[in-house]
């Protein structure tokens, strides 16, 4: 199958007038993953059996004429459990975790009649921003296998780019579901905090995780959000805030909306390849009708250290729970109880996840607590402050994703400077629990760009209704990279 | 140095994660710098401003007492690393070279 010639409404109409079945695109699907695999290595693992197995199911009792996913093979992070589906979050310490349970995104998924053809390579634990924090593999970027595909949701963000699915889940704490879609080419979304229930998402940082979709068009991405979306008993933050269809009045423009640029993110250490391409971009909604004016965010420059000490003292105490007892790797050779704990997280834990939890233990600890979580979390307080004020005049921010295109596999970032930019986009928009979008806005030698558009919460709408006009009024993601077979 | 090695090995013994004596100057290094860079927050005048620790608007969110029919303790077991009789097994909680 091509998922480059199709999106999830050409596809659903062929599979509803049989002109494909189920099984046959899943074949399909297995074949194209199996080849391209060898270049970007987005999976950990492909669940052939299974997935044919669901095929089969949905072919049996039929495609369901209502409803959009049925039959459609996805892929899912490795961080989001899926019974009986091997769920690594990219760790050695789950390297033999079969969760018992579904995620509530996956029940959801399933009772849509989607398939779930297989697991994507991520950061361990979420943690990072290349995918080079895995415990298992190196993903490789869509476009350009010697760059890194973002992270943490770079398989995620690889496979749909290199068009081994048509869409795929991911989750964002910091910027990890649209820093990938930006270094990919593709559209990623971290809905409104709350949007989508965390129930069976792997624990980061609490009260920054939102599950959201990776896919190509801007209306794929509406329709795999309507699917996932909405209140849940079992997690108690999930709002009970209306779910609109997401597509409803996707296409009735930008005339007379107000969008606001911050200063703040067009500033010093963004590429200019990238500032030229948000440039562009502001000119296009211009043409479209609506009202672009600069403001500013001032707090955004702390983005950065709230967010790595808010994060990390959430992490810590999520992670308390991986203590080699009930489930995840224990340790051998221990003498006692406390051996266990120790040597298991020891031996289990990457670098990235021991950093952190070290981070957010000491921010939490006696002595320091005032200092470091209280302060960041006042400053957080500020941070959403700025927001508020300009969604008080605006309907929709836009800025760029990151700072610059893809960085090169296992290439550090010497500009501290740039380095700090890297996350500084993305990351007050979870600190503010706000709905934020890349999507693809241009090309720098090669290699793609990322538009931002955050929205206030609980307007997603607004925010695909801009991102549908640019992508109408653009040519930028109709094109394929290399390993699609064309360019 | 904003943070010293012994603190570092403090707060190792917290988070229940060990370090060889290598590791631990790298760890102090890297979390010296990290804390640096995160201190510039002391710059920000945050009185009486409020702690944001969680982005929902609800307070409190109630279902019905009704029992439901819980997870198999079989199916419970199967990630477990030991178990017995339907129990997990842990090592002695008091070490064995301890008195008794």
């Amino acid at each position: 199958m091509d998922y480059f010639a199709n999106d999830l409404t050409s596809l659903h109409d062929l599979l509803v007038k049989k002109e494909i079945s189920a099984t046959d695109l899943t074949k399909e699907t297995l074949a194209v993953i199996n080849e391209r695999e060898q270049k970007v290595d987005a999976f950990l693992s492909v669940d052939e059996e299974g997935a044919l197995k669901q095929a089969a199911e949905v072919d049996k009792t039929g495609i369901d004429a209502d409803n959009v996913l049925s039959g459609i093979p996805l892929g899912i992070k490795d961080n989001i459990v899926t019974k009986g589906l091997r769920t690594t979050a990219a760790s050695k310490i789950l390297e033999k975790f079969d969760p018992i349970y579904d995620a509530t995104v996956i029940e959801k998924l399933k009772s849509a009649k989607a398939i779930t053809i297989g697991k994507t390579n991520m950061d361990e634990f979420a943690m990072g921003g290349s995918t080079e924090n895995s415990a298992f593999k190196l993903t490789k970027n869509a476009w350009d296998q010697t760059k890194v595909p973002g992270g943490s949701s770079g398989g995620s963000a690889a496979a749909v780019a290199a068009g081994e699915v048509i869409a795929s889940l991911g989750s964002d704490t910091g910027g990890s579901i649209r820093q990938p879609a930006s270094f990919n080419g593709i559209v990623g979304v971290k809905p409104t905090y709350g949007r989508v229930s965390r129930y069976g998402l792997i624990a980061f940082a609490s009260s920054l995780d939102q599950i959201g979709p990776f896919t190509r068009t801007v209306k794929d991405n509406a329709l795999l959000l309507n699917a996932i979306s909405g209140a849940d008993t079992r997690d108690f933050t999930s709002s009970k805030h209306e779910v609109p269809d997401f597509t409803k009045g996707i296409d009735s423009g930008v005339k007379g909306m107000r969008i606001a640029v911050p200063k703040e993110y067009l500033g010093e250490g963004v590429a200019d390849d990238i500032k030229k391409a948000v440039k562009n971009a502001i000119s296009v909604f211009e043409k479209l009708g609506a009202k672009v004016d600069e403001v500013s965010l001032p707090h955004s420059k702390y983005g950065v250290p709230v967010y790595y000490i808010i994060a990390s003292s959430e992490a810590s105490s999520n992670l308390q729970r991986f203590d080699g007892i009930r489930y995840g790797h224990r340790a051998q050779d221990v003498k006692n109880l406390e051996d266990v704990y120790v040597k298991s997280r020891s031996e289990g834990f990457g670098d990235e996840v021991k950093r952190r939890i070290m981070l957010g233990t000491f921010s939490l600890s006696a002595g320091t607590y005032d200092a470091f979580f209280k302060k960041a979390a006042q400053v957080r307080t500020l941070i959403c402050q700025d927001f508020a004020h300009v969604f008080g005049k605006y309907d929709l921010i836009l800025g760029p994703t990151t700072p610059t295109t893809a960085f090169g596999i296992g290439e550090d970032i010497k500009d501290p400077v740039t380095m700090y930019m890297n996350d500084i986009l993305t990351i007050p928009v979870n600190l503010a629990g706000l709905p934020g979008m890349s999507l693809p806005a241009g090309y720098s030698k090669g290699l793609p760009v990322g538009l931002q558009l955050i929205a206030n919460q609980f307007d997603e709408t607004t925010m695909y209704r801009a991102g549908y006009a640019f992508e109408q009024a653009t040519e930028f993601h109709k094109q394929i990279p290399m390993i699609g077979g064309q360019n | 140095m904003a943070i010293s090695e012994d603190k570092v090995a403090h707060v190792a013994g917290l988070a229940k994660l060990a370090f060889s004596k290598e590791e631990l100057q790298k760890f102090t290094g890297q979390m010296d710098e990290i804390i640096n860079m995160v201190q510039q927050l002391s710059d920000i005048d945050t009185t009486g401003v409020k702690v944001t620790t969680h982005i929902t608007d609800s307070i409190n969110t109630m279902r019905e007492d009704v029992a439901v029919k819980g997870t198999e303790r079989e199916l419970l077991m199967k990630n477990v690393p030991e178990h017995q009789d339907g129990f997990i097994k842990v090592p002695a909680i008091i070490d064995e070279n301890e008195e008794a």
